[in-house]
């Protein structure tokens, strides 16, 4: 049988992309996302297209269960994300955001390190045009800043390989881990750290929250699709059960919302939320049981959508707006309700609402935590969850369509956009009503059912008095109120303290070279003035000499030869 | 579409109404506790109103020292922008921004 990898079809797309344009380029872009779907599930698990390069056996497409479903979601969220962003005229964007999901799917169905290697970086060369589709300078900007570190990480993947490959002599992309203490957990280590940076690892995070928001309102939502969750897969892939993990994902659950409560720009906002949502899978990967990993997988597909769906409502807003700060948003609902609606389903997806979404997937790696004996984990994941309520749930909708009127009459979004929306609106419905769905589809068999009377009350519990607190601060007046502000970061490091150091080192060594050359000169100068007074008008190789001092100064020198004469 | 007086947000009653709903459901929250035998895994989850308390305070917390935060963290928004941007229209000739 002729078998295509997921990747080609985006990739032949692309190319085609490029000559046409109008409604055939528009009808072909939703084509390739259904057909690719299709080829998807006739091709099942298995592998083919092996290939060898210098002594290194090389797998093109390898499916089991865990990469299966992590291909039908990059297909759907494709889907998504092509539908509403439809009404583009950019054939850069369009043919780049192809390309970049053509990419994921090719590093998702990887067999080894070297060709997830490749779409590794293609992934990074891809995404940074839909940055830089903004075409303004704070994205050019941030667009190299963001190539910067997804290259760095790319680097790392390839050391990490080549030392990998040394100790292992294979290239198989499989379970890699960090504990083998014996030669080659140096690559070990680097291929982790490559994975981590694209998985927004604490200190490696400002990428996202600082590319994201300046990209297109329909680049986000590609963005927001495919880089990380290639990264969770990974993880999931390579370092399932790595005790680290679970620290880390802690760690990434949790100080991302302090940060969202208190951010300005709504899609920076999200982008923060987003790596707090990388938490709860990165921690799932890290505990490794079926459970575990089961619940870390089926919220990588849920936030996909979900995210996806409040990235979208907010693109809309700025699309026909202009605007996205907290500060000059509000009252929108009046002129933009289906918008809003689609908005609070995404809201209350994220927040894990009963019958949404979220719940039937967070739940998964809460009780694997606790089952595992991570208390504390489990605590602060709690708190991370009541937190994502608060800074994604609510504040989003609130104060984008509600809090107080803006005076913005905008009307709704172009109706591609809706209905991309509604599509992910309903997914996050479907999956939250009927998990078995999902559930099927997850890499290990289980026998989960999330709606019991315990989990439900107590997780209503949890977010009603969320809400609460949302209530009685807003109401005393205690809740932060919006500003325009910049709030600092890690990256405060590389945009503000390592240029100013340079600058102002390069400004020390030119001013030690001026003072220098300055001193130089004025010595130089007062030598010079040294000599030439002798030679002016008063000096004393310029005056005229008296004839008796003359013949003084003949009378002394003959006497000297006297003296030296007796003396002989 | 823009009826600027008769929408649902805009009058008082109406935010009193869902605000008291709300609470309705907030303290059949708590009481249910009080029914519902729930099964506990955790040690302190058995406590009475565990869940409602610990997402009552940990909002609060949050706010609060996010709120704490802004004092050392905040800056005005054109931080990065009057350094970077300027230098970089400096270097490539133009000022789109």
């Amino acid at each position: 049988m002729f078998e295509v990898a997921p990747f080609i079809p985006f990739f032949v797309a692309a190319a085609i992309a490029l000559f046409v344009r109008g409604w055939p380029r528009a009808l072909l872009m939703v084509a390739v996302p259904v057909l690719g779907l299709a080829n998807l599930w006739l091709l099942g698990p298995g592998s083919f297209g092996a290939y060898s390069v210098l002594d290194f056996d090389l797998l093109l497409f390898r499916a089991d269960r865990l990469s299966l479903l992590f291909g039908y979601l990059f297909h759907i969220a494709a889907l998504i994300a092509i539908v509403y962003s439809l009404h583009l005229r950019d054939t850069m964007q369009q043919v780049a955001s192809l390309l970049y999901a053509g990419s994921a799917l090719g590093a998702v169905f990887a067999g080894d390190l070297l060709t997830l290697f490749i779409f590794w970086e293609l992934l990074a060369l891809t995404s940074v045009m839909l940055v830089w589709a903004r075409r303004t300078g704070r994205a050019y900007l941030a667009g190299l800043r963001y190539f910067t570190l997804q290259i760095l990480s790319g680097l790392l993947l390839l050391g990490g390989i080549i030392f990998y490959a040394q100790a292992h002599s294979s290239l198989e992309f499989g379970n890699i881990g960090l504990e083998d203490g014996a030669q080659g957990s140096m690559g070990q280590w680097m291929i982790f750290l490559a994975f981590g940076i694209k998985c927004a690892f604490p200190f490696f995070h400002n990428w996202l929250t600082d590319a994201y928001p300046e990209s297109t309102p329909t680049g986000t939502v590609f963005l927001s699709a495919f880089t990380t969750k290639v990264a969770v897969y990974a993880l999931a892939r390579a370092y399932p059960g790595t005790e680290l993990l679970v620290y880390i994902g802690a760690t990434m659950a949790c100080f991302p919302i302090f940060y969202a409560v208190i951010e300005n720009d709504l899609r920076r906002v999200l982008a923060y939320s987003l790596i707090n949502q990388l938490g709860f899978m990165v921690v799932g990967i890290g505990i490794g049981t079926s459970l575990a990993i089961n619940g870390a997988v089926a919220h990588a597909f849920n936030d996909v959508i979900f995210k996806g769906l409040l990235f979208m409502s907010m693109g809309a807003v700025l699309q026909m707006t202009g605007r996205i700060n907290g500060s000059e948003l509000g009252g929108l609902y009046k002129t933009m309700p289906k918008t809003t609606v689609l908005c609070i389903i995404g809201a209350a997806s994220i927040s894990a609402f009963p019958l949404f979404s979220g719940f039937v997937s967070k739940s998964m790696i809460m009780s694997a935590a606790i089952k595992n004996g991570y208390d504390w984990v489990w605590l602060i994941l709690l708190f991370a969850s009541a937190g994502v309520f608060h800074h994604a749930g609510i504040k989003i909708p609130y104060f984008a369509f509600f809090a107080h009127d803006s005076g913005i009459r905008a009307q709704e979004p172009p109706t591609n956009m809706l209905v991309a929306m509604s599509i992910a609106a309903a997914l996050c419905l479907a999956v939250g009503i009927y998990p078995q769905a999902l559930y099927s589809l997850l890499p290990f068999e289980m026998a989960y059912s999330p709606y019991d009377l315990t989990h439900v009350l107590t997780q209503l519990q949890l977010l009603f008095f969320s809400a609460l607190a949302f209530v009685w601060l807003n109401l005393r007046r205690l809740y932060p109120p919006e500003l325009p502000s910049v709030n600092l970061d890690v990256e405060w490091l590389y945009r503000r303290l390592l240029p100013t150091a340079a600058r102002n080192f390069v400004a020390g060594v030119f001013r030690l070279d001026e003072r220098a050359r300055r001193g130089a000169l004025r010595i130089i100068e007062r030598l010079l003035t040294a000599m030439t007074s002798h030679y002016k008008p008063d000096g004393i190789m310029a005056r005229s000499w008296l004839t008796g001092s003359m013949v003084a100064g003949v009378v002394l020198v003959l006497g000297v030869y006297l003296l030296l004469g007796f003396s002989r | 579409m823009s009826g600027d007086k008769s929408d649902f947000f805009d009058k008082p009653a109406n935010i009193r109404l869902m605000l008291r709903v709300f609470y309705g459901i907030c303290a059949l929250l708590v009481a249910l506790d009080f029914v519902v035998h729930r099964h506990t895994e955790f040690r302190w989850e058995g406590l009475p109103a565990f869940y409602p308390l610990y997402g009552f305070v940990g909002c609060v917390l949050l706010v609060v020292v996010a709120k704490w935060m802004r004092k050392f963290l905040m800056r005005p928004e054109d931080y990065y922008d009057r350094v970077e941007l300027v230098e970089s229209d400096s270097q490539r000739g133009r000022g789109d921004v």
